[in-house]
């Protein structure tokens, strides 16, 4: 004879095993049917206070392919690494605004940006910045030269720049601009000269 | 009969583990599956949509581009089917529809899901023929379709010389997509209703080229080769015949009208390595094969910028690649396509071919529909990584030529001025130029307008592509010095 215990053990278990399964069931038809937001609009850091500085930020913009120097009062933290993210993420603002000169897709974010000794800056943006970017060799130039010449005008001593998409390395940004390597800042500060004249 | 204790555990065990793993089983995504559909009047694809674990397809789309057809949805779950003047009845749930007043077996039951009727695609081979009043063939296996007498049938033949050659004949043109991975060429025909030869897998008793064999798959014909050295695909006879050979030889050989259509991955001399570390520099200049190398950017998998609708920046590089090829020749210029047809080509590949042929002047053609007139880019070199003795480092290897290739983009920038085109003169981090050792440019052109269709009208490219080759022609000399 079965023990009762044991009837009443299994009876649990197998119950426990069908619950879970028609639970898993559920799960995954909920997951295929609930349509994924396509970005996640939620800023990644919440906004910075305290005092404010003027700063220059390096604007692309679209109607005659220029990068222009433009002042900003923005809030910015003591710590340089933060300083160079809260100048990325004002310069973000500007693309992501309704009457944006160069518009970014929506969701495109700047992760975080690392200082490394001796005179590296790498900058990560999400994938939402690089998937949703416009594809071709001026409008990928124009976005990849403001986002480095901004970083390195405000940032002294730094010399080479390395951007990642979500914290790994990216053959181009939407097909044109190369991410492979490591951008001279020397050569960038020559390029925003010749983008600063526009068409 | 009496359960004992290991039972008792065995069970719920086995069913724990029976929900851990359909839960992991079942969270993987269904790949997406098409039915490619091959007629005289047109050859499309159309979405598989999965129910029950069957095959299923809207039978409108599959008749829409054959002719005219109009389909309502009538009370009680019944759908009605005109397509010409030949009438289908089906019911939702049903495994049984009428067609031209007789019944016609549909082996499972007919859907109707957000107003569109959908049969199962094994069907199809009996269905159709009610409708079209001809035969059709239905490769179920690899959803692919032939309606009426079409197909392209191929031979293979291996040329006995040494090295080999391996000539494709196909019967109408074809333009597959040609990927390359070590020992083996694939070529994927996605749009040509390419037939099996007699037997799938031909072999040829050669070490270099053994065999190829031919599959389908997905909606797709795929001819795979299978070689032991890097081999390279070259158009010719109108894009009736493919030769496979190693890439020496098609290198040695190749014709003005016949270049590659895909570089394999060789690990020459002129070859990258996989980490950046440096690639070696010829320490004499080879005989140069090609003065110019003309590049149309993207291909395959590749699209560019999708610039409308309709076009895509792939397809309007290789049309401004064939007229510059033209206007460079009528010059005097003998030039090389290094892209002709839809395939995968990587930027390493790319650089590896303009180095391996000397070339004395590199030019990358884009399209864009942001801005106005046309752009031309000479390398934004990355922070530099030092060359090591005679070995140049791949992503710096422009260094030394750069001064010739902004002599080349303002020759050509002056050129296009000349002729009223908006034009502007830029250094770029655009990827193969920094890894080219000869002078290497690119020439980006958008519309002058808002019109992106002006980028495929003759006139304005063949404006653009005279003015390039006539500035390419005013430096020749300069051009022709460079090591």
């Amino acid at each position: 004879m079965i023990p009762r215990h044991l009837v009443i053990a299994t009876s649990v278990l197998l119950a426990a095993a069908l619950g879970l399964s028609i639970y898993a069931w559920h799960v995954r038809k909920t997951v295929v049917s609930k349509p994924q937001a396509t970005t996640d609009t939620r800023p990644l850091a919440p906004p910075v206070a305290g005092p404010t500085e003027q700063v220059t930020l390096y604007v692309a913009y679209d109607d005659d392919g220029s990068l222009r120097a433009t002042s900003a009062q923005i809030p910015m933290p003591s710590g340089r690494q933060q300083r160079a993210e809260e100048l990325l993420r004002a310069l973000l603002s500007i693309y992501l605004d309704k009457n944006s000169p160069h518009v970014l897709g929506t969701g495109a974010e700047v992760r975080s940006v690392f200082l490394v000794d001796p005179g590296v800056a790498v900058i990560d943006l999400n994938s939402a910045f690089a998937d949703e970017h416009r594809s071709g060799v001026l409008v990928e130039e124009l976005t990849v030269a403001s986002l480095i010449h901004t970083v390195s005008a405000n940032t002294p001593g730094v010399v080479k720049v390395k951007i990642l998409v979500d914290g790994k390395e990216r053959e181009t940004l939407a097909g044109h601009a190369d991410l492979s390597s490591f951008y001279d800042v020397t050569a960038m500060n020559q390029l925003a000269t010749q983008l600063q004249g526009g068409e | 009969m009496r359960w004992t204790e290991p039972r008792l555990i065995a069970g719920p065990a086995v069913m724990l583990a029976c929900a851990i793993f359909s839960t992991i089983f079942l969270s993987g995504a269904p790949a997406e599956k098409h039915l490619a559909v091959y007629s005289v009047a047109a050859n499309y694809s159309v979405a598989i949509v999965q129910h029950d674990g069957r095959d299923y397809v809207g039978l409108l789309e599959v008749l829409e581009p054959l002719g005219t057809v109009s389909a309502r949805i009538e009370s009680g779950g019944r759908w009605r089917l005109r397509y010409n003047n030949i009438e289908g009845n089906f019911q939702a749930g049903k495994s049984r529809a009428r067609v031209l007043g007789r019944d016609a077996d549909l082996g499972e039951k007919f859907l109707l899901h957000n107003d569109r009727g959908l049969v199962p695609v094994a069907a199809l081979g009996s269905l159709l023929p009610r409708f079209l009043g001809g035969p059709v063939t239905l490769h179920e296996a690899s959803a692919r379709l032939f309606i009426g007498s079409v197909g392209t049938h191929f031979t293979a033949s291996l040329a006995a010389q040494n090295p080999p050659r391996l000539v494709f004949n196909f019967s109408a043109p074809v333009n597959p997509t040609i990927a390359t991975e070590t020992g083996s060429l694939r070529m994927t025909f996605t749009r040509e209703p390419l037939v099996a030869p007699a037997s799938p897998m031909l072999t040829f008793g050669n070490k270099t080229i053994s065999s190829a064999n031919y599959s389908e798959n997905n909606g797709a014909a795929i001819i795979t080769v299978n070689t032991s050295v890097a081999v390279l695909a070259s158009f010719s006879n109108n894009g009736k015949t493919i030769t496979i050979a190693p890439v020496a030889v098609v290198s040695a050989a190749n014709e003005p009208n016949t270049p590659p259509a895909s570089v394999a991955s060789n690990t020459a001399t002129t070859a990258p390595p996989a980490t950046p570390a440096p690639a070696p520099a010829p320490p004499v200049p080879a005989a140069r094969r090609y003065f110019a190398v003309v590049d149309a950017s993207h291909g395959g998998d590749d699209h560019g910028e999708t610039l409308s609708a309709t076009l895509l920046e792939k397809d309007v590089t290789v049309a401004l690649a064939r007229s510059l090829r033209q206007e460079l020749e009528s010059r005097g210029i003998t030039t090389l396509v290094l892209r002709d047809s839809d395939a995968n080509v990587s930027l390493d590949q790319r650089a590896i071919f303009a180095n391996a042929d000397h070339a004395a002047i590199y030019i990358a053609l884009h399209a864009a529909s942001s801005g106005h007139g046309v752009r031309v880019y000479s390398a934004l070199l990355p922070y530099g990584e030092d060359d090591r003795g005679p070995f140049l480092s791949w992503t710096t290897a422009q260094r030394t030529s750069r001064p010739l290739s902004q002599t080349a983009a303002s020759a050509v920038a002056g050129e296009l001025q000349k002729r009223q085109i908006p034009v502007r003169a830029l250094a770029a981090p655009l990827r193969p130029l920094n890894n080219v050792i000869g002078p290497a440019i690119a020439v980006e052109i958008a519309p002058q307008g808002s019109d992106v269709s002006q980028l495929i009208a003759p006139d304005y490219q063949q404006l653009i592509t005279s003015a390039v080759a006539t500035a390419i022609a005013a430096t020749r000399d300069q051009l022709g010095a460079a090591p």
